[in-house]
């Protein structure tokens, strides 16, 4: 059966697409076999459905009037400049880039989406040889369920509403949202848009979203305001450059991971005053650590556990302090 | 059906995709569609009965079926209206265009003029079918041109089937190692790059995050066999929990309650309060008592109860230090 509505629907696609004029449903029945054996309420039927069909491949069926004097008989075709891919002539160099693309998402639905693009492109009479270049191929996972309801909200503009639940609490609520686009930022995949209960731009972690996504109203019934930039709205998601610098006694031998972003006691020599040198004891080193934010640094300097001592700032220092006590005590358990 | 739509779709590509090459192999026309050969037979005889409306038997798509039947050669006549494939769909465009654009972000200054070129001529191509693509923004994990480097010699090495030297930082214990290594393959998984290989020093396979390499040397020497080493499943992940890891219970405060998203438990209990009660593997347990370190008050360790006690005697002499060096 399979075999039969493909050719069905191959006819009716050629018929509409070598006709210079809108066809009338009498002669697309009259020239395709099936259509003219069948029925007439199961023609209309298999009409709708084939029409359809066409449509949810991406064909563009337009409907119009046959003879435009009169505008009472509608009928269809499809105009060849819509239904046809543009030249695209890709040099071997460049071809190789769109081979390698093909690989890059880590995602079934968006994978599958990349190699339909790539066969269409190769009908083409694009030749892909990925061998022809030499380059870093980055990989795109996206394992949040909500990954790929809220991709497809941003690509058809459809508003949506999900359960959310805060980065800090165990408070899940439902949001309304206008998504405008999708960010992926270490890995992980943001969700940047309009939240219609707050109404002001807002950014959802993907993992953070519970449960299903829902459509809240019609594809393309909002609008992204123009000139709207995802990396200046997401810029918060950026770690903040490291140009702070704490004051660390480390144990000699230990805290390899600090010394990573941490001068060389040698360099700091100059600017330390001479009183301080006195402070260093047996075995341990004085460095000077460069940080981005005092809870980063806080918990960095927590996983050392006794093998770190910080001197200032006091707001790292008394941070860590409270919470070395809290684990000092905690204790019994329940 | 849909077999029906996904064999319209195939067709309306395997047409213009055999007139372009004027003729081709079935078995490589299977191969660039992704299916058996024996479906793009099928796929033929379907054009067998298309072509242009009207009832002339001269008017249909020739297939050429001998050169099929006898050298498993396609070719394909009187179909020039089938000449170019179906426009790329929005999901399409936009799924191609967002992975060029992650290429780019990966690529070196000698690639990234070509991703660039590429990347205009697809645009230009698809039209409004890429608009989502300037929605979709992607940083591509500690992007440092020192990790994209870094990757590139080590994928030579994997090419290559070459050993190398590592420099390697172990958070977990906080040391620098240096081993040899016999490499596997380079992949991203969970938003890090990793070199997955077999480690000497170990003596079995280990994954190794390029942002701790401090330094790679591509050896001459070649990688050496073992038996049953193959490119780890990272299907579920980074952390692979073994049955032999310890099974400690913590509870989680609402503060801590990332401690669940980002580490694999094996249970995950709600608690009154908005904290939660979960069960982890652990393989090692100094990375257990870090973690608790880090958390303090915001979280307990409710099992194994020596490590708890463990967490509070560093705690005490972290204190200790502080008291030592801090009031001088």
């Amino acid at each position: 059966m399979t075999a039969r509505k493909s050719e069905r629907l191959l006819n009716l696609l050629i018929t509409l697409l070598v006709s210079r004029t809108y066809v009338s449903k009498d002669r697309i029945r009259a020239v395709i076999e099936p259509y003219r054996e069948a029925g007439d309420d199961a023609f209309e039927k298999m009409f709708e459905r084939d029409k359809e069909e066409l449509r949810s491949l991406g064909i563009p069926v337009e409907v119009g009037y046959v003879d435009r004097a009169f505008e009472d008989e509608p009928g269809y075709r499809v105009e060849r400049s819509a239904f046809e891919l543009p030249d695209i002539d890709l040099d071997p160099q460049e071809a190789a880039v769109i081979g390698l693309a093909a690989r890059v998402w880590q995602h079934a639905g968006l994978a599958h989406a990349t190699s339909d693009a790539l066969v269409k492109l190769k009908a083409a009479g694009v030749s892909v040889d990925r061998a022809a270049l030499d380059i870093v191929q980055p990989q795109l996972s996206a394992e949040e369920p909500a990954f790929e309801p809220l991709w497809d909200a941003t690509r058809t503009r459809t508003p949506v509403r999900f359960r959310y639940r805060t980065s800090t609490g165990a408070d899940v609520a439902t949001r309304h949202l206008q998504p405008w686009g999708v960010v992926c930022y270490r890995g992980r995949w943001y969700v940047v848009g309009h939240d219609t209960d707050r109404a002001e731009p807002r950014v959802f972690r993907l993992s953070r979203v519970q449960g299903d996504v829902a459509t809240d109203g019609r594809p393309g019934s909002f609008e992204v305001p123009a000139g709207t930039d995802l990396r200046a709205v997401t810029r918060a998601l950026a770690p903040a450059p490291a140009d702070r610098t704490a004051d660390v006694l480390v144990r000699r031998g230990a805290g390899h991971g600090l010394r990573r972003h941490a001068e060389p006691p040698e360099q700091r020599h100059g600017s330390v005053r001479d009183g301080d040198r006195d402070d260093v004891p047996d075995g341990w080193e004085r460095l000077a650590v460069r940080y981005a934010s005092t809870d980063g640094l806080v918990d960095e300097v927590l996983g050392y556990g006794a093998e770190v001592v910080v001197v200032a700032p006091p707001e790292v220092r008394d941070r860590v302090l409270a919470r070395l006590r809290e684990s000092a005590q905690s204790g019994v358990t329940a | 059906m849909s077999g029906a739509r996904d064999q319209v779709a195939r067709l309306l590509a395997l047409v213009p995709y055999i007139q372009a090459r004027r003729e081709v192999s079935l078995d490589q026309a299977a191969a660039d569609f992704g299916v058996r050969p024996a479906q793009i037979v099928k796929d033929l005889n379907v054009l067998w009965f298309c072509g242009l409306p009207g009832l002339g038997m001269g008017d249909l798509i020739d297939v050429d079926m001998d050169a099929l039947e006898g050298d498993g050669v396609i070719r394909v006549s009187n179909a020039d209206y089938l000449s170019r494939p179906l426009r790329l769909d929005s999901s399409e465009a936009s799924a191609l265009v967002v992975a060029l654009r992650a290429l780019r972000e990966g690529a070196g200054d000698d690639v990234r003029p070509i991703v660039d070129r590429t990347l205009n001529k697809l645009e230009a191509a698809a039209g409004d079918g890429a608009a989502l693509a300037a929605r979709v923004d992607i940083r591509l994990p500690e992007g440092g041109d020192v990790v994209g480097g870094l990757r590139q010699s080590l994928e030579r090495a994997v090419s290559e089937r070459r050993q190398v030297r590592l420099d390697y930082y172990v958070a977990t214990r906080d040391e620098s190692t240096e081993r040899v290594v016999d490499p596997v393959r380079v992949v991203t998984a969970d938003g890090h790059a990793y070199l997955d290989a077999w480690c000497h020093v170990a003596e079995d396979q280990r994954l190794f995050r390029l942002d701790r390499v401090s330094s790679a040397t591509v050896l001459d020497t070649p990688v050496e066999q073992h038996d049953g080493l193959a490119p780890r499943d990272l299907a579920d992940g980074i952390f692979s929990p073994s049955p032999d890891d310890l099974l400690a219970t913590l509870a989680l405060g609402p503060a801590a309650r990332w401690v669940a998203e980002y580490f694999p438990c094996e249970e995950v209990d709600e608690e009154p309060g908005g904290g939660l009660r979960v069960r982890l593997r652990v393989a090692d347990p100094v990375w257990l008592v870090r973690l608790m370190l880090r958390l303090g008050g915001a979280a307990r360790l409710l099992d194994p109860p020596e490590l708890g006690e463990r967490v509070r005697a560093v705690a005490a002499a972290a204190l200790e230090g502080y008291q030592r060096a801090g009031d001088g």
